[in-house]
């Protein structure tokens, strides 16, 4: 299990350099740099976009500048941010934690609802809870997240005021349940139907046949041959949605003004906070990949047959 | 009869219910096995024999549905109990076997623990116990080093050792009945005789009756003392094995009967094409008036297309249902 872990960091690697060469070079080439573009719309002394190009090391040529990255990246060192001179390791540690509470509360959310949502569904389908759980799941999907966020906001900030309508506040919990919720539901609704299906699926097999002319009771069957089986078809699902969380947060981080990776993403993209913009990126790969590294180690606990080479 | 009857099969019918439709995909269909009988249901893939065994085992799904008539085990209507007491009978008085163990075992599960989940319905047996009574029935079962075996996952064994743990499942308890449902057409014919003889004898060692559902007549006729042959949801035939192969009856036996190759006849006779049935067998909307093997058959006359032969009864408790049955 152990080499097995292992292998699966190593076949990161390679998507890791392609990331690092893609997200550089695109940030190299798209028109606009920091010394042009402020918020204010201000222009700069021509002698003074001279001094700072030169001091950024704008004007080096590409496959240098790239090769410094890389050299620095190699020893944990992101750069420094063009607007605060300061490292951007350590702007993006302070960043992560929010952004991280928020992708697990969304996650948490989502499996928590749409997995049992999808489970009761498919073990009665054509019911009400079967109908009720799907027109959740469809709209829970055709929802934009910065829509329902503003509505969310509205019933229970505004008109309930339960709840703190924005901001991170002392990071507990409270702050944290609107956006999680904003950003859950489409997860969520995905599970629900990817579970049902798969629950549907395993449910027509011919061993859940087998399990019953036991003599089993449904309840059984269920507890016995189902679950174990609908789990590795929902786990796919809770892969790919969980990894692409953090990246799907930007939306919904800038509407509740979180102070995560995405908000920081949004605002240093706008600046052109190139190395800033790099970090974050790669981070939210990484958190892509490490998670994808977890699912493919679930599938093989939970499934005998699966055994990566 | 001399064995009282252990199961009753009486002019049962099944229907498929669609949306404003009923078609009966089986109907009057009726058969009796004694205490220890085998007894054998032959027919092209289609015909219903398979239906018929689910419907015993009370495993019919929508769109599948018993239409009438009356499943009797031990003289009790079985067709008609709630759910929860059909189910208590199944596993304890009637187990089956089906046709592909390798979707028929649960994938993600321990052989072992598939048997041993038995013990723990039917006996009340811990955990600990049953696992010690599956390594005893896998050796039943003849499956070499069982103590290994039952940590193995359905992956890691072979078709034939599939079967084997499937054997070792429907006969942990000692039923009463054993529903076999093509126990052998997904194994290599050399495995086949094996799992065969493995059934036939550790049920003869019980007492368990076995039903045995094959379109391969002769593997039936083999291993069964009396077959009923079903052909588009009827049985046309039924007689004692041997006497099948005598002397059979019906146009439909006697293709089939005609379709088997035999051992040693090319070097007796040359080289000869197997005789087949033409046509195919009709879908369940769409079976013909009358005799509902008249499209396909050799024999067919006016009455066979208008009227539906009644079932004509033959000495040695046999039947026959065909107009012109010899």
């Amino acid at each position: 299990m152990p080499l097995l872990i292992l292998r699966r960091l190593g076949n990161t690697i390679p998507t890791i350099v392609a990331v690092v060469l893609v997200i550089f070079t695109l940030f190299s080439v798209i028109p606009g740099s920091f010394t042009s573009s402020g918020d204010d719309g201000r222009m700069l002394d021509a002698q003074v976009m001279e001094r700072m190009r030169k001091e950024l090391g704008l004007d080096d040529p590409l496959h240098q500048r790239f090769g410094t990255y890389v050299v620095n990246l190699a020893q944990g060192d992101l750069g420094n941010s063009f607007r605060t001179r300061e490292p951007v390791t350590k702007i993006i540690a302070q960043r992560l934690w929010p952004s991280l509470k928020l992708t697990l509360a969304a996650m948490g959310f989502a499996i928590l609802v749409g997995v049992p949502l999808g489970f009761i569904a498919a073990l009665k389908p054509g019911s009400l809870v079967d109908m009720a759980s799907m027109v959740v799941a469809i709209s829970g999907l055709s929802l934009p997240k910065f829509w329902l966020g503003l509505m969310l906001m509205y019933l229970f900030a505004l008109t309930l005021g339960w709840l703190p309508s924005f901001g991170y506040g002392d990071g507990g919990i409270r702050h944290l349940i609107l956006p999680a919720v904003a950003l859950g539901v489409s997860p969520m609704a995905l599970l629900a139907r990817t579970t049902r299906a798969g629950v549907l699926d395993v449910l027509n097999a011919d061993f859940v046949r087998t399990a019953r002319s036991k003599g089993m009771s449904e309840y059984r069957v269920v507890r016995w041959h189902v679950v174990r089986n609908a789990l590795v078809l929902v786990l796919t699902t809770i892969g790919l949605q969980f990894g692409s969380l953090m990246g799907q947060a930007v939306v919904v981080e800038k509407l509740f003004s979180w102070p995560g990776l995405g908000s920081l993403l949004v605002d240093s993209v706008f600046q052109r906070d190139i190395p800033v913009v790099q970090g974050s990126i790669l981070v939210i790969v990484l958190f892509f990949l490490l998670i994808n590294t977890l699912v493919d180690i679930a599938y093989v606990i939970i499934d005998p047959r699966i055994r990566y080479g | 009869m001399t064995a009282p009857a252990l199961l009753e099969v009486e002019n049962l019918r099944i229907d498929l219910v669609g949306e404003e439709t009923r078609h009966a995909a089986v109907e009057g269909v009726s058969f009796r096995i004694g205490k220890g009988e085998t007894f054998g249901l032959v027919g092209e893939s289609g015909c219903g024999k398979s239906i018929t065994a689910l419907s015993i085992m009370g495993l019919l799904r929508h769109p599948l549905a018993i239409g009438g008539g009356a499943i009797r085990l031990e003289g009790k209507e079985i067709q008609s109990l709630p759910p929860g007491q059909i189910r208590r009978l199944r596993g304890r008085k009637i187990a089956m076997i089906f046709q592909e163990p390798m979707t028929a075992l649960n994938p993600l599960s321990p052989v072992g623990r598939q048997i041993a989940e038995m013990f723990v319905l039917h006996q009340g047996a811990s955990w600990s116990e049953a696992n010690a009574k599956a390594v005893e029935a896998l050796r039943q079962v003849r499956v070499p080093s069982p103590e290994r075996r039952v940590k193995d996952f359905p992956h890691q064994l072979s078709g034939g050792m599939r079967q084997r743990v499937m054997i070792a499942i429907a006969l942990a308890c000692g039923p009463d009945l054993l529903v076999a449902d093509e126990p052998t057409t997904a194994l290599d014919v050399t495995v086949q005789a094996e799992i065969v003889d493995l059934m036939r004898e550790l049920c003869a060692a019980n007492g368990t009756a076995i039903l045995m559902i094959s379109h391969d007549l002769g593997l039936v006729a083999n291993i069964c003392r009396r077959v009923a042959v079903m052909y588009a949801g009827r049985v046309v035939e039924e007689q004692a094995a041997d006497e099948v192969f005598r002397h059979p009856r019906h146009p439909y036996t006697r293709g089939l009967v005609a379709s088997l190759p035999l051992l040693g006849s090319r070097a007796a006779h040359g080289r000869r094409k197997l005789a087949e049935i033409a046509g195919t067998v009709p879908a369940i909307a769409a079976y013909p008036k009358g005799c509902r093997f008249n499209p396909r058959c050799g024999l067919a006359t006016e009455i066979c297309r208008v009227e539906d032969p009644a079932a004509t009864p033959l000495p040695g408790d046999g039947l026959v249902r065909c107009h012109h049955h010899d």
